[in-house]
């Protein structure tokens, strides 16, 4: 008997299901050593199907995306019953992820913005003895392990292939990591980085630049070239990927597992580099960081200490 | 009738003025407002805006460090560090909806028993006026 | 619970309860914390399982509502208890001491110091900014309340110092650096070129004599520009070193390179003028530093309605000092500026002092030494002295009786702070001195020859630029701020740095002294000891978690984070200070901090919200 897996999406931009296809010749090893279930974006399985498993039958579904609607708390639930290990696979599913910026509103904020004065969704709606449902739209944006138990994480948005391999090799094979590990090295980016030897000892930046104001030298560190790069507050195992890219790092592996809150220590060691003493200055200086939500907590809003933005 | 809201502000003092500054503030004798609690720590730039996100979602109505002026850091620079911290977390607390009235970064040299007091008050004065925060951080969505 | 019953009690309840952490809720662990944790290490527990909690300086002596105060005595305790759970076992570091001494500002306070330290056989470095030891002290006349003479006491002292192999006297010199930590000082003093070299110069002041400039000419600032002085000068006749300063300013070599150098002649074969001396720069490893730097004495002009530098008869306490002393500029003359004697003299208490518009605090010294002037002048000239003042304070030993002897003598006193003073206007030059007889109740309008302002002592202009030197504090007055008013009078915040006299506070000789004995103390405390136990509050590397990002490397002020062969960073425990900025700012949480842990303060951040 093949073991059982399953892969499904909450809220999601479909990333992390592309990344397992991208394993590319390896998908076939996969495919043989596993019966999958249960995948709707790729296979027709209904939610009945699903309901119809026995308890932990599933060996280990990958669920990715953010919690943000009725539904996709129900299905993790059941996918939850179902298994007998639960990966949150992806950030989004680690920790929120982009969606999880939607924090910074509500669903009455977010309607207005997309229907404005048009319909409002509903979710029951009656008309000629037939009932419509759909599901309801929460005011916070969850990661998913707020919802259900979760045995293991991995990072990425979205995870690499290098990952995603290490990551189901280590769930078939005979020592199981303890639960609620993280699935990549619990060191930060920097350790990997190609350019590490560029960035200097004594780094101090005198302003931020951003990625469309310069073109970055192939060969420096970039956060010394003054781009806002998350590296040194990031979990290693990507391979540096978007560095190699000539990107700075924006921080989709999340924290090493002694941060609480990756944003606020992403905020710390940036704003602890800024060369001035002088209160005008500095705040002039941080003033060319805009959006330091969007920076720090790119994908981590909901699982940070506040979560969301004050609600009204 | 309800009672009044006072807030709860956390306080995270630097031991070398501020600390002491409040210890002053105590054998003076000096009165103000019951409402802030102060945590120790060497230097305001201990500080890790963790801390302070801690406060924030563990229910503070207000989040206060206090340091030494600028240029009588017992430890040179801390206080810069607290400084620059400071700018960038308040932005993006603003972001989140937490005032600037709700987190201050405050100089207090030992010698300033009574600054003790007219930060404090003046800090508890502004949130009072800003009213109860709003019931929750959170909505729970389980 | 200080107490030793209250210490027995905490170590009894260890051994029969096998207790694993202590709470003390109190007062400022600034006070007690290092008795308690003895208390706790006597009981075989260690000692930084133990923790605590400020109730009294920060809860109920500075809350009025009972509810409120008790609420937040909760909260704080509560916070602790769950804090010391995640406190570890530590052991207190341990650093040697430097037995050498640095000693700043060699006023009395600096000399006593001195004197004591180099007796116990330790090696002292006396740094003063003039040319000379001896401080205001050399400035006064006769010392209350025995009238003794200032220069009989002091020049003995002075003479001392100069003698004892133990010291090394720097004078004209400054302290420009200083770093390390106790035990363990690298201060850099730059010595100022006096043109005259120390070693070589045998005081015989011939070369003053000989200068082309036959008649002094510049306001000396010994004598408070009362007396004149040549480019080429000795602060006063006793002064220690006994080595000429030429004055880059007024001498003519200087300032046209054209002079005959008459000095340099009569100096002949012992050739200790050196027109091109260079400033130097001396680096010293010390232990401790007592900081001795003095006062400053009120300027006058901040009270434009007294008169002073406008109306020529209106002199400080000072000035007046230097006319009393033989060897002023009068010769030991009180005489006015045009030569007459005064035949009336008025008094003026706390100019400066007491005073909401100036200095708040008593300069206490005053009172007693303008009894002293009163006494003085009433028996150099025999004029009518009044002594305007606002209370009498002399609180010393034999003070008060020397106020009675004062009073005995003659001399009037009004209860009154003097108000104005302005011209009689009947063209003698006489000024009217106008206030308040609040013993009378009347308005007074006493006309006098001369007018005597008591001014207060302040600190130093430069004392917030000095104190940061050596990252010490000052309190709101400006004088250097110590550990503790009334427990640690000389003792600082910075570890091996103390400070006496003056500089801590106006006060007397006899107090100056008592401090400047219990600096030495301190001192010698210290090195006797040989070792000092800081705390380990240390930052640490978790080297297997480091990714070496380089973030933490340039925030420490001490050096004390390397990056490492293996490309991560290493924290030395010997340089850490300990203030845990590097630990804030590391962005993967690989740094941490003994005693303040990320876990303990976030714990202590919920016990205070438990119930929010």
């Amino acid at each position: 008997m093949k073991p059982k897996i399953a892969f499904y999406w909450c809220a999601s931009c479909g990333g992390c299901e592309e990344a397992v296809v991208d394993l590319d010749e390896a998908l076939l090893d996969v495919a043989d050593a596993v019966e999958i279930v249960f995948w709707p974006v790729a296979l027709d399985f209904k939610v009945k199907d699903l309901a119809a498993m026995p308890p932990g039958s599933i060996l280990a579904s990958f669920i990715n995306g953010a919690i943000r609607n009725s539904e996709q708390r129900e299905m993790v639930r059941l996918l939850r019953a179902r298994s007998q290990v639960v990966v949150a696979f992806g950030i989004c599913a680690q920790l929120g992820g982009i969606p999880g910026l939607a924090n910074l509103s509500d669903a009455k904020g977010i309607f207005a913005e997309v229907y404005r004065d048009g319909v409002t969704p509903q979710t029951l709606y009656r008309e000629n003895g037939h009932t419509l449902t759909l599901p309801e739209f929460f005011d916070t944006v969850a990661a998913l392990d707020e919802v259900i138990d979760v045995d293991y994480y991995v990072p990425g948005c979205p995870p690499t292939p290098n990952l995603i391999r290490d990551a189901v090799s280590t769930l078939l094979g005979a020592e199981l990591p303890p639960k609620g590990a993280v699935l990549a090295p619990d060191k930060a980016l920097c350790e990997q980085c190609p350019r590490k030897d560029t960035r200097p000892e004594k780094l101090l930046l005198k302003e931020f630049k951003r990625v469309h104001q310069i073109v970055p030298d192939l060969q420096t560190c970039l956060l010394a070239q003054g781009l806002v790069c998350l590296g040194a507050a990031t979990r290693a195992g990507c391979d540096a990927r978007c560095i190699r890219g000539n990107m700075p790092c924006t921080g989709c592996f999340g924290p090493t597992s002694r941060v609480r809150d990756f944003g606020a220590k992403a905020l710390s060691a940036v704003a602890s580099v800024v060369d001035c003493n002088e209160q005008s200055v500095i705040a002039q200086i941080m003033d060319t960081l805009p959006d330091p939500v969007g920076t720090f907590y790119r994908y981590s809003l909901p699982s940070s200490l506040l979560g969301r933005r004050r609600m009204e | 009738m309800p009672e009044a809201f006072e807030p709860k502000i956390v306080a995270f003092f630097c031991n070398w003025c501020t600390y002491l500054a409040a210890d002053l503030a105590g054998t003076s004798r000096i009165k103000y407002a019951p409402n802030t609690r102060i945590v120790r720590v060497m230097c305001s730039g201990r500080v890790d805006p963790q801390f302070v996100l801690e406060a924030f979602a563990k229910g503070a109505d207000g989040v206060l460090i206090g340091g030494c002026h600028p240029g009588d850091c017992h430890y040179q620079e801390g206080n810069y560090k607290a400084l620059r911290r400071y700018e960038l977390l308040r932005r993006l607390l603003n972001q989140l909806g937490i005032e600037d009235a709700r987190f201050r970064l405050e100089w207090i040299s030992a010698a300033e028993g009574d600054r003790v007091r007219v930060v404090v008050d003046d800090m508890v004065e502004k949130l009072r006026a800003l009213g109860p925060r709003t019931p929750a951080y959170r909505r729970e969505v389980a | 619970m200080c107490s030793d019953p209250g210490q027995e009690l905490i170590r009894q309840d260890i051994r029969d309860h096998k207790l694993d952490r202590i709470v003390v809720a109190a007062c400022s662990p600034h006070l007690h914390e290092h008795i308690f944790r003895e208390a706790v290490a006597a009981a075989d527990l260690n000692p930084y399982y133990f923790h605590m909690v400020n109730l009294r300086e920060h809860d109920s002596w500075v809350h009025t509502d009972k509810a409120a105060a008790t609420a937040k005595a909760m909260d704080l305790v509560r916070a602790a208890v769950r804090r010391v759970k995640w406190h570890e076992p530590l052991e207190s570091r341990q650093v040697a001491i430097h037995s050498d001494v640095l000693i700043v500002g060699g006023g009395i306070a600096g000399i006593d110091a001195a004197l004591t330290l180099a007796n116990a056989g330790k090696h002292v470095y006396l740094v003063e900014r003039e040319a000379t030891i001896g401080g205001h002290m050399a400035q006064f006349d006769k010392t209350f309340p025995t009238l003794d003479c200032a220069a009989c006491i002091l020049t003995p002292k002075m003479t001392a110092v100069r003698s004892h192999r133990n010291i090394t006297l720097w004078t004209w010199s400054d302290v420009r650096q200083v770093e390390g930590y106790v035990g363990n000082y690298s201060v850099t003093v730059r010595r100022k070129p006096r043109y005259v070299l120390e070693d070589l110069c045998v005081g015989c002041l011939e070369c003053i004599q000989a200068c082309v400039y036959k008649q002094a000419k510049v306001p000396d600032a010994f004598n408070l520009g009362l007396g004149k002085r040549k480019p080429i000068y000795i602060p006063f006749p006793q002064a220690v070193p006994q080595v000429v300063v030429i004055d880059p300013e007024t001498c003519i070599e200087f300032k046209s390179g054209k002079c005959k150098k008459t000095c340099v002649e009569v100096c002949a074969e012992r050739n200790a003028i050196d027109f091109h001396q260079p400033e130097e720069i001396r680096t010293i490893q010390v232990g401790t530093i007592i900081l001795a730097t003095g006062f400053e004495v009120f300027d006058s002009a901040r009270i434009p309605y007294y008169g002073y530098g406008l109306y020529p008869n209106v002199y400080t306490a000072l000035e007046i000092e230097r006319l009393v002393n033989a060897s002023g500029p009068t010769g030991g003359e009180v005489v006015l500026r045009d030569g007459r004697k005064p035949a009336s003299v008025g008094i003026v208490h706390c100019v400066g002092s007491r005073d909401v518009h100036t200095n708040r605090y008593c300069s206490r010294v005053c009172c007693m030494y303008s009894l002293k002037l009163a006494h003085l002048i009433k028996e150099k000239t025999g004029a009518e002295v009044y002594n305007f003042y606002i209370d009498m304070r002399s609180p010393g030993k034999a003070f008060e009786e020397f106020y009675n002897r004062v009073a005995e003598e003659g001399v009037v006193f009004i209860r009154g702070k003097v108000a104005d003073i302005y011209p009689a206007g009947n063209g003698d030059g006489r000024l009217i001195l106008q206030a308040e007889d609040t013993l009378l109740g009347m308005i007074r309008k006493i006309p006098v020859d001369m007018v005597v302002l008591s001014t207060g002592l302040e600190p130093r202009a430069d004392a917030n630029d000095v104190r940061r030197l050596f990252n010490i504090g000052c309190s709101s007055d400006g004088f250097f701020l110590e550990r503790h008013p009334k427990l640690a009078p000389v003792s600082t915040f910075a570890d091996g740095i103390f400070i006496a006299g003056c500089c801590q506070g106006p006060k007397d000789i006899p107090d100056t002294v008592a401090q400047s004995g219990a600096a030495a103390a301190q001192a010698l405390a210290l090195i006797d000891a040989g070792v000092v136990e800081l705390e380990p509050n240390t930052a640490y590397v978790m080297e297997d978690a480091c990714s070496g990002c380089k973030t933490c490397l340039p925030l420490c002020p001490y050096q004390a984070i390397s990056f490492v062969e293996e490309k991560r960073a290493h924290i030395n425990e010997v340089l850490c200070k300990g203030c845990g900025t590097c630990v804030a700012a590391c962005p993967s949480g690989s740094i941490r901090q003994h005693m303040f842990e990320d876990d303990q303060i976030f714990e202590e951040i919920e016990g205070i919200l438990a119930y929010a």
